[in-house]
């Protein structure tokens, strides 16, 4: 429901990087998205075809990187794949964690400039 | 390396008109490049031998907040800057958070000084209800919005004197979904859950369970009458937020009140 603001963001980040590399356009914009971000894919690719013409990242690729959720277990220490639920279950001890240690990146990881 | 024809045929982008930047794959109406495009082009091939353009990669890891994050950091810094521990109280409508904050108020609120923010989409009913000589009230309508966001947050705290208030609860709209993407820079989150609810609440509606610090199971005291297996609730809550701590209480007959206003008081003496 957020993604037109979180891409806002982004485009307004990714302008001021533009200058900060003197460059006037952006070929590739890769982002780096945790399962648990509550971000909506389609969603916020979406807010980008709506959001990007004009500014200078009109027209470039929109790369999205997908980090998969780990918790870590507060019984045994294992660290796991949390999969897709929101049930992070150990599968060493079978305890249930909420100690979430990657899931929630949401951010530009890279861009490219031509 | 991007490797572009030297005479290349290009095309500016127009409302029409979407060109790849990277491959050059032009769709729609095109136009001519603008001056200082083509300009940008013309240099960077006529200094590169073989026609090619360099890409330049920089690795940015910029972390990306929209507006409401920030609106939140910005209020968390002003309560705790002014010493008072901010709560966010989320349910289902009907579960109970206008009830409990009532008795709340006239009991932990004697002793230590607490204010209200209270959202719905109508009516100040419960700004009324809450309304006390020694605790500050606002109401929040927010019309046809579903959630309380920071911003309203941010101008509904400027409207009551917050002077020497240790405790600011926020009644946020009775929904157990949208309020969970927002953070309003509380220092906890509260959710509580009713006994006249399904034990399974938890597992269906994780994410805001997920944020929770405290989950509150209210009206326990019917809770046999009901049929509502406790144990079976704890365990939902457990699997989906094992962070959270669990109080079970009743407004109305005032189990559990004891550990709450515990809680709140170990909250007050970190502030």
């Amino acid at each position: 429901m957020h993604e037109v603001g979180i891409m806002q963001s982004a485009l307004d980040a990714i302008r001021q990087q533009a200058v900060k590399h003197g460059a006037t356009r952006v070929s590739r914009i890769v982002l780096r998205i945790g399962t648990l971000a509550g971000v909506d894919l389609d969603a916020l690719r979406f807010a980008y075809e709506a959001l990007a013409p004009g500014g200078p990242a009109d027209g470039a690729v929109l790369e999205i990187e997908s980090v998969p959720a780990r918790a870590r277990c507060a019984s045994c220490h294992a660290e796991f794949g949390a999969g897709r639920g929101f049930i992070f279950q150990c599968p060493h001890c079978g305890d249930y964690s909420g100690d979430i240690r990657a899931g929630r990146e949401l951010g530009i990881a890279r861009l490219e400039f031509p | 390396m991007n490797s572009l024809d030297p005479t290349p045929t290009l095309a500016e982008s127009s409302p029409d008109c979407r060109i790849h930047a990277l491959t050059g794959a032009a769709t729609g109406l095109s136009r001519e490049l603008s001056a200082p495009l083509s300009a940008e082009i013309s240099a960077a091939l006529a200094a590169s031998p073989g026609g090619e353009i360099a890409v330049r990669s920089v690795d940015v890891n910029i972390p990306l907040l929209e507006k409401n994050d920030i609106l939140a950091e910005r209020n968390r810094g002003y309560f705790l800057g002014r010493g008072l521990a901010a709560l966010n109280l989320v349910s289902s409508p009907g579960a109970g958070k206008t009830t409990l904050l009532e008795r709340t108020l006239d009991e932990f609120g004697r002793r230590t000084r607490c204010a209200v923010l209270v959202g719905d989409l109508e009516t100040d009913n419960d700004g009324q209800r809450l309304s006390r000589p020694h605790a500050p009230v606002a109401q929040i309508t927010t019309g046809t919005v579903c959630h309380l966001d920071a911003g309203m947050i941010a101008r509904a705290a400027q409207s009551i004197d917050l002077d020497g208030v240790r405790v600011l609860f926020i009644e946020n709209v009775g929904n157990l979904v949208c309020p969970a993407s927002f953070d309003l820079g509380e220092q906890r989150r509260v959710v509580l859950l009713s006994t006249t609810e399904g034990e399974d609440k938890p597992l269906k509606y994780p994410p805001i369970f997920k944020s929770a610090h405290l989950v509150l199971l209210t009206k326990v005291d019917v809770a046999d009458l009901l049929g509502f297996k406790r144990e079976l609730a704890v365990e939902n809550i457990r699997r989906v937020a094992p962070q959270a701590k669990i109080i079970q209480l009743s407004s109305r007959t005032g189990e559990g009140l004891p550990e709450w206003y515990a809680y709140l008081d170990a909250l007050v003496a970190r502030r």
